[in-house]
Parts: C-alpha cells; sequence; structure tokens
C-alpha cells in the first residue's frame, strides 16, 4: 500500500535551477487569437496517428473531429475553429527531426462556429467510469505535460489493478515554463473538478497534487477550490523546488518515498500520474463537453519582448504567438519547444503548435550560448552526483562512444529520463544526453534488426522443413504410387486363388443349405 | 524566421575543466608557500622546471599527435601535474630530475596513452616512482627544514648547486642536506630505537616533522577549501585519512615505541598532498562514491604498510599507483543501486 510521506523525500541527484518563471507570470492569462490559417498534425500523441476524416473544400466547424483514432492507443483530431480544409497533406511538424506529417490545413471563416453546440453534464460523478472513458477519448485528450499519452487509456487502470493514489503533477520543474501554474491560479475550480472527475474515473482511494513549493499563489487558488468542494480525500503537498522533480517517478518518489520499478508504470506500485493541465481538460471535456482544441502556452524568454501565457487553439502558428507577445527582442537567437533543459530547437516558427507544447521559449545567445567545444572526460563524477536516476553517466558516455551497446545496458542505459542534468555541469562540455540518444537508437535499431533477421531465419527453418517435409511427402506419394504399380502383377494370382476359393465356398455354402432344405422338406411332407 | 538547430540541454554548462584545475592550483598555493619557506629556493627551481618541462612536453606532444595544442595547454592539466610533481622532489635535487621525472610524466604516462581522461596512472605519480628507482640518491637531497640545523642556502648557492652541481665553499652534500623526518624513522626503527628516541631529534615537531607538520597543515586547509567549493568529493581524502589513522592506530597502542603515532603518519610526509590532490585525481581514482571509498582506504592501508615494514620512507606515490590499477574493478562492483532497480 503506497502512503503518502508527511515530508517529501529528497529525489536523488537534481539541480538547482533559476526558476525564470516569473517573467511570464506578470501579465494574467488571455486567449490568443485565432489566426487566418491553422495547420492541425495528425499524431500529436504517442500511439498510432489519427485518420483524417476531411478533404480539401469541406468546410468544418469548430469541434467536429476532422481525424479519428486509429487504435486503442490514439487519439482522434478535432477543428480548432469553423472554416474551409485547405489541404490534406504532409508539412512540417514541430519534432526534434524537423520532419514532415501528415496535417489538415484549416482557413478560419472568422466565425469560430461550433459544429455541435457542447452538451454537457451536470454530475459527472454519478457517471459510470467507462463513461466518463469514453468522453474523454472521444475529446481527443492526451497527457498535457509533455509526453501526449492518450489520457483515456491511463483512465483505465486495468481489471484486478487498483488505483490506491493518483498524483496530480502540478511540479512544472522546468525554468521559464509556467503554463500549469497560470492555469492553476486562473481556473483553480476547474483543475480541480477536473481532478476529482478523475479520481473519480480511476476509483482513486487517494488524491495529491505535487506541487513545487516556489508556487505559493498556485498552492492558495487549489487550496481556496479545494475548501470550495470539501473533498477530504485530495491532499496538497508542496515538494522542494529541485530539477527534475517534476519528472513522474521522481514526483512519486518525493511524495510516497515509492520507486516505480525499472521499465515499469506507476500502476504497478498502485500509483496513476495526471499532469494537472491535462485534469483541466478532462473537466471541460466531460462537464462541458468541449474537446480538446485549445491548451495553455507558455511564451517566454530574452528573446521575447512580452512574455506571457497564452491560452491557444491548437495548430496555432508560432509567429502568431510570438506577435501576441510583442514579437522578437533583437537578442534572440534560439527558438525551443518545451524548457531549456529538455526541450528541443525548432527551425522555423512558422511550425504549429500541438497538444504537447507546453512552452515556446526564444532565448538569447547569453541565456543558451552556442555548444561549447568537447573536452575528454576527466571522470570527476559530478554527473553522476546530479543523475536523478543514480545512473554512471561517465561510465555510460564511455561505452556509449566506444559503441560497447552490451556494457551500456549493463550500466542501466535505459533508466537514463534524458533529464540534461549530466550535461550541465559536465566541465568538459561533452553533449552527454546526445551519446545516450544516440546509443538508444542503435540498440533499438539492433533490436529491430535482430527481430528481423530472427523472422528471415525462422521463416528460412520453416521452408527448410517444408521442403523436408515435401520430400518426405513426395517419396511417400512415390512408394505409394509404386507399390499400386506393383500390386496387380503380384496380387492377380492372390486374387484368383481369392476367386476360386471364394465360389468354391459359395458352392458349398449352396450345397449345404439345399441338403438342409431337402431335409427340411421331406420332414414336412412326412407330416 | 529560422534558427539554428541545437542539441539539449540548453542552459550554459556551469563547470568547466580549465576552472576546476586552476581551482586545484589554487588550493596548492598555502601549500607551497609553506614548502618555499621551509626548504628555501630550491622548491621554486624544481615548480619552474616542472611547469615549464610540462607545457613544453605537453604542446610538443599535442602537436605530435595532431590535437588542438591551444586547447590542451588551455584545460591547465599539464601545469597541474607538474606543480604536483615539484612539490614531490627534493629541493635540492639537480635540475634534471625535475626534467626526467615530468617528461616521463606528460610523454609516457599521458601522452602516450591517449592525453587528458585516458590515463590509467596518475602521471605526476609515475614521474616520482621512475625517478625515486632510478635514482634513490639525488631523490634524497632534502635540507633541513628552516629552524633545524644550518641555514638555508641562499638563491646564488642553490642556483649553483642545481643547475652545475657546485656546492658552496666548504660544504659537503651531507652537511646541507638531512634526513627527512620519516626517513629518521624508519633508519631509527632500523637501529632499535625507541619513538620516544627518535623523536627526540630536532628534525620532529609537535605532530609531524618540524616544518612537515605546517606543510601538511597548509595541504590540508587548500584540500577543505576544495572541498568546500565542491572541487573534490569527501570520499577519497576522508578514507585516505581515516583508514591511515585507523590502521596506525592498534600499532601504536600496543607498541608506542616500536611504532609511530597516528598523527606523525598524518602530518608527515605527503599524506595530505596525497589525500587531497594526488589521490583525488579523477582520471585515474575510482568514481563511484562507494568506490572511491575503497580505492581511497586501500590507498590508506598501503601507505601505512609501505611506511611501517616497506623499502621507501614514503609510501603515498606507490599507494596512489597500485589503486589506479585497482580503479576499474572496483568501479565496476560499487556500482550505485539505479532507480528503480532492487538491490543487486
Amino acid at each position: 500500500m503506497v502512503k503518502l510521506l508527511d515530508k517529501p523525500a529528497r529525489i536523488p541527484g537534481g539541480l538547482h535551477l533559476d526558476a525564470h518563471k516569473r517573467e511570464s507570470l506578470r501579465q494574467p492569462l488571455q486567449a490568443a487569437p485565432v489566426p487566418e490559417l491553422l495547420t492541425v498534425p495528425l499524431s500529436q500523441h504517442i500511439g498510432a496517428p489519427a485518420e483524417a476524416l476531411v478533404k480539401p473544400g469541406d468546410r468544418v466547424g469548430k469541434g467536429q473531429p476532422i481525424a479519428r483514432a486509429s487504435g486503442y492507443v490514439s487519439a482522434p483530431v478535432h477543428a480548432p475553429t469553423s472554416g474551409t480544409v485547405t489541404d490534406v497533406g504532409d508539412f512540417p511538424v514541430p519534432h526534434p527531426s524537423g520532419l514532415s506529417a501528415p496535417c489538415v490545413r484549416i482557413h478560419s471563416d472568422g466565425e469560430d462556429r461550433w459544429f455541435e453546440e457542447p452538451a454537457g453534464i451536470d454530475n459527472p460523478f454519478s457517471l459510470d467510469p467507462a463513461v466518463i472513458r469514453h468522453r474523454v477519448r472521444a475529446a481527443g485528450i492526451v497527457g498535457l505535460g509533455g509526453a501526449g499519452f492518450p489520457t483515456s487509456v491511463k483512465l483505465n487502470a486495468g481489471p484486478e489493478r487498483r488505483v490506491e493514489l493518483l498524483v496530480i503533477n502540478a511540479a512544472e520543474c522546468e525554468p521559464y515554463i509556467s503554463c500549469d501554474e497560470a492555469l492553476m491560479c486562473a481556473r483553480p475550480l476547474e483543475v480541480m473538478q477536473g481532478i476529482r472527475i478523475v479520481a473519480h474515473a480511476l476509483q482513486a482511494e487517494q488524491v495529491v497534487i505535487g506541487i513545487e513549493d516556489n508556487m505559493p499563489d498556485a498552492m492558495h487558488c487549489l487550496q481556496k477550490a479545494l475548501e470550495a468542494c470539501g473533498d477530504d480525500s485530495i491532499h496538497i503537498a508542496a515538494v522542494p523546488t529541485l530539477y527534475p522533480a517534476g519528472g513522474e517517478k521522481q514526483l512519486i518518489y518525493a511524495l510516497t518515498g515509492e520507486e516505480v520499478p525499472s521499465q515499469g508504470l506507476p500502476i504497478d506500485i498502485g500509483v496513476v500520474c495526471h499532469n494537472v493541465g491535462t485534469v483541466a481538460a478532462v473537466y471541460r471535456a466531460v462537464v462541458a463537453g468541449e474537446p480538446l482544441i485549445s491548451r495553455v502556452v507558455t511564451v517566454s524568454g530574452g528573446g521575447i519582448t512580452d512574455p506571457r501565457n497564452l491560452e491557444v487553439r491548437i495548430g496555432t502558428p508560432i509567429e502568431t504567438l510570438i506577435e501576441a507577445c510583442g514579437g522578437y527582442t533583437p537578442e534572440v537567437d534560439r527558438l525551443l519547444m518545451g524548457g531549456p533543459m529538455m526541450g528541443f530547437s525548432l527551425l522555423s516558427d512558422s511550425l504549429p503548435v500541438i497538444k504537447t507544447t507546453n512552452c515556446l521559449l526564444a532565448t538569447s545567445a547569453e541565456e543558451t550560448p552556442p555548444p561549447q567545444p568537447a573536452l575528454p572526460c576527466i571522470r570527476c563524477g559530478k554527473c553522476s552526483e546530479v543523475c536523478p536516476a543514480r545512473l554512471l553517466p561517465q561510465q555510460l558516455y564511455w561505452y556509449a562512444r566506444a559503441r560497447d551497446f552490451d556494457k551500456v545496458q549493463d550500466y542501466s542505459l535505459f533508466d537514463c529520463i534524458e533529464c540534461g542534468c549530466c550535461a550541465h555541469v559536465c566541465p568538459s562540455h561533452i553533449p552527454l544526453v546526445q551519446y545516450y540518444r544516440y546509443a538508444k537508437t542503435e540498440i533499438w535499431d539492433m533490436e529491430r534488426q535482430r527481430r528481423k533477421s530472427d523472422l528471415a531465419r525462422r521463416r528460412h527453418e520453416f521452408r527448410l522443413e517444408r521442403l523436408e517435409r515435401e520430400k518426405r511427402e513426395l517419396e511417400a506419394r512415390r512408394a505409394k504410387a509404386k507399390k499400386a504399380l506393383d500390386r496387380p502383377k503380384a496380387g492377380n494370382a492372390d486374387a484368383k486363388k481369392a476367386e476360386i476359393e471364394a465360389a468354391l465356398a459359395r458352392v458349398k455354402a449352396r450345397k449345404a443349405g439345399q441338403a438342409g432344405a431337402d431335409a427340411a422338406g421331406a420332414e414336412q411332407e412326412k407330416n | 524566421m529560422e534558427f539554428p538547430a541545437r542539441p539539449s540541454p540548453h542552459l550554459p554548462v556551469v563547470n568547466d575543466v580549465s576552472r576546476l584545475m586552476r581551482q586545484v592550483m589554487l588550493a596548492l598555493l598555502p601549500g607551497m608557500l609553506a614548502m618555499l619557506w621551509y626548504f628555501g629556493w630550491g622548491v621554486l627551481f624544481n615548480l619552474l622546471l616542472c611547469t615549464l618541462t610540462a607545457l613544453a612536453a605537453e604542446a610538443a606532444m599535442l602537436q605530435f599527435r595532431g590535437k588542438g595544442v591551444r586547447t590542451g595547454l588551455g584545460d591547465g592539466s599539464a601545469l597541474l601535474t607538474g606543480l604536483l610533481l615539484a612539490l614531490s622532489l627534493p629541493p635540492l635535487a639537480p635540475w634534471w630530475i625535475p626534467v626526467i621525472g615530468t617528461l616521463f610524466a606528460i610523454v609516457v604516462a599521458k601522452q602516450l596513452y591517449g592525453g587528458l581522461g585516458y590515463n590509467p596512472f596518475n602521471p605526476a605519480m609515475v614521474g616520482f616512482v621512475v625517478l625515486i628507482v632510478s635514482f634513490p640518491l639525488q631523490m634524497t637531497l632534502w635540507p633541513a627544514p628552516r629552524g633545524v640545523g644550518e641555514a638555508l642556502l641562499p638563491f646564488a648557492d642553490t642556483l649553483r648547486l642545481v643547475f652545475a652541481g657546485v656546492l658552496p665553499a666548504g660544504e659537503t652534500l651531507d652537511s646541507i642536506t638531512a634526513a627527512t623526518p620519516l626517513d629518521a624513522a624508519k633508519t631509527g626503527f632500523g637501529l632499535f630505537d625507541t619513538w620516544s628516541e627518535i623523536t627526540a631529534s630536532p628534525l620532529f615537531g609537535a605532530l609531524g616533522g618540524a616544518g612537515w607538520e605546517w606543510i601538511n597543515a597548509a595541504y590540508l586547509a587548500g584540500g577543505l577549501w576544495m572541498l568546500r567549493r565542491g572541487v573534490i568529493q569527501w570520499q577519497i581524502p576522508v578514507a585516505v585519512l581515516g583508514a591511515l589513522f585507523v590502521l596506525s592506530n592498534p600499532f601504536f597502542a600496543a607498541d608506542s615505541d616500536g611504532f609511530a603515532s597516528p598523527l606523525f603518519h598524518l602530518f608527515s610526509g605527503a599524506t595530505m598532498l596525497g589525500a587531497f590532490f594526488i589521490a583525488t585525481d579523477p582520471v585515474s581514482a575510482a568514481t563511484t562514491p562507494r568506490g572511491r571509498l575503497w580505492y581511497g582506504a586501500g590507498i590508506g592501508v598501503l601507505v601505512y604498510l609501505i611506511r611501517t615494514w616497506g623499502g621507501y620512507p614514503d609510501g603515498v606515490a606507490f599507494a596512489v599507483l597500485l589503486m589506479n590499477m585497482a580503479a576499474p574493478t572496483i568501479d565496476y562492483y560499487t556500482r550505485p543501486r539505479v532507480f528503480g532497480h532492487r538491490d543487486s
């Protein structure tokens, strides 16, 4: 049974980073303008990409499904506003590799008219959990903390699985990102009701909101909302501000002192974790009947004139948001999606916002200087001091560099969460995370190759076996045929003999029968 | 607008190898000054000869290996190797002693193994051991520390002695040098003198050797500053000093005539220099937290064994090299339990 700790546990490693959250919180949460042209990718989640339901020229209403989920782990996509579909095809999407992927492009008609007036529900707590899951799935909700895993799947703990503790992740540990904090301050009641709906759907026994202790305002707002709800199964727990305390496994550890098993899921220890933005979206989907067509995005960094948090329609080009924040400063140097530790750099600001876009960071060269040339590793071990997974990054680096992929797995490479703490403190400026990504990709590739060659080997063995069997069968058939050919010669004499014997037997039987009959007839005649 | 592609994490890196090396050098300063004060100009010549040779050898080897000379020298590691070796050498040794030792340290022990980060053995200690096994006589040329016996040689006399081998008029090598306290202890015990008889000599101070105890205290101060600044971690120095102290205690307690005192071990010879500046060389040391404890403890134990029963008066260099050999194995068996894994 997982128990909440009275005092949060200290996560291993971690970094104290400058928060930089005040910059974007000076302005209240506002709605971003709806752009003229929206590009809505069909794969904004982990799992199978959604399948387009519209074609160029179709008129769509706000909230209309434009793509449907194509599997259990998938999510539908909805039109963020009303307008006309101009294209269905590949466009550049926000992705670390800068690739293009299937998107639906919608030209807004400026009316922002609903496809169907959303149908709300008054008392979500009387609903069957399956109904809630269905509504969440139909609303296209995915984890808004960054991972984008379909939420409906995570609302289903599975049979025989008891959810002892629901953890609401409000830690938001990466610098600059403040979208969750802005949301909690602006709409604490929605957040709190969302939490209660998710807790109801999961039949969770206990609920805890894990929040970093540098957000007193958000904590105060939640506290008030909690009092308004009068739900005493929900606790608010402040965890010390320490990057990456907002990592799922790290937050669970800080709150409960329990470690999620390596390669396992929180449910393995009776815990489910949802992001605070996700539960707010669940509230809107279940209570207001609105699909996920917008989210809160932090636009910040030294490259932004007037940083703030914006409620943004999915598919809005980044440049529209930059404009809404007063444009770039002359110092702008780099554009990131996500935070400065785990976010990835974008090549262009014409890319759209997607469901997992929590932050857009335009930074100056001072904030995020270009990488310095790497020196050899001196094994100082500063990396292992800050590693939240208690790995030995210096050894992982050594073996990754040597392409010794067995050793690298021996040192638990796949427990690395790529938080970047090690690289941040490396005095040799080695891009450590890059090496780990490289090793992981190589291992995955090798695994694929191995599976492929296994399959090929199995196929080959099967073919050999089949050829062998066919040969055997052929021989057997041949032998049989040969026998069949031989039989007439050898069998003729036998058959004749048998026939003769049979004939003799018949004659004998008849004679005997006749004799009997005659005798009987004689007796009858005598009577 | 277009932007460059950059890998995460994006925040500026907070540490720097050359800054780390500079901090270590800064921490050496008190010990260096104490050495200069107690042993005179010879220490300065050693420092100059070692550092200049180290920089020249490093530059030549980097050039020869086709590596960036500027970044290679800029990391400060060669300079630090030179300093550490210089502080281990007898101040009146002829000029070619520091030169040969440093050349061996940089060329063979460091660059031939692949340069910074790839040397399995501590380069300065390799240089030292080459010298002590090859030139045992020259490696004994320590003057008596300031305040003991005759006055230290003046600058010009030292210069002539070190570079031209010319002794001051009326002096012999024996008259201008003296046994180090560790030497005196070894010889004394060899003659079955008791510890109290041995330490009655003016070569001994309150804790360790006269002068040496202050030099060691200065290194200790520098080491504590490095710990405070996070330049080194506590495990190795604590384990070295702890093991040395713990091991020397029962022997001294059982036979206080036949063994040197634990405090003498801590404040004599290269103990503090070794514990804070040499054993902590990250490249050749163990790198896991628990491994560093074992590694340091191994050094402490070996230092005591060599000093007490070995053939050399001090054992820091041999102890460090022997434990360098064991470091990869120690690391393998002391891996920390990874988050989410059961104890293995």
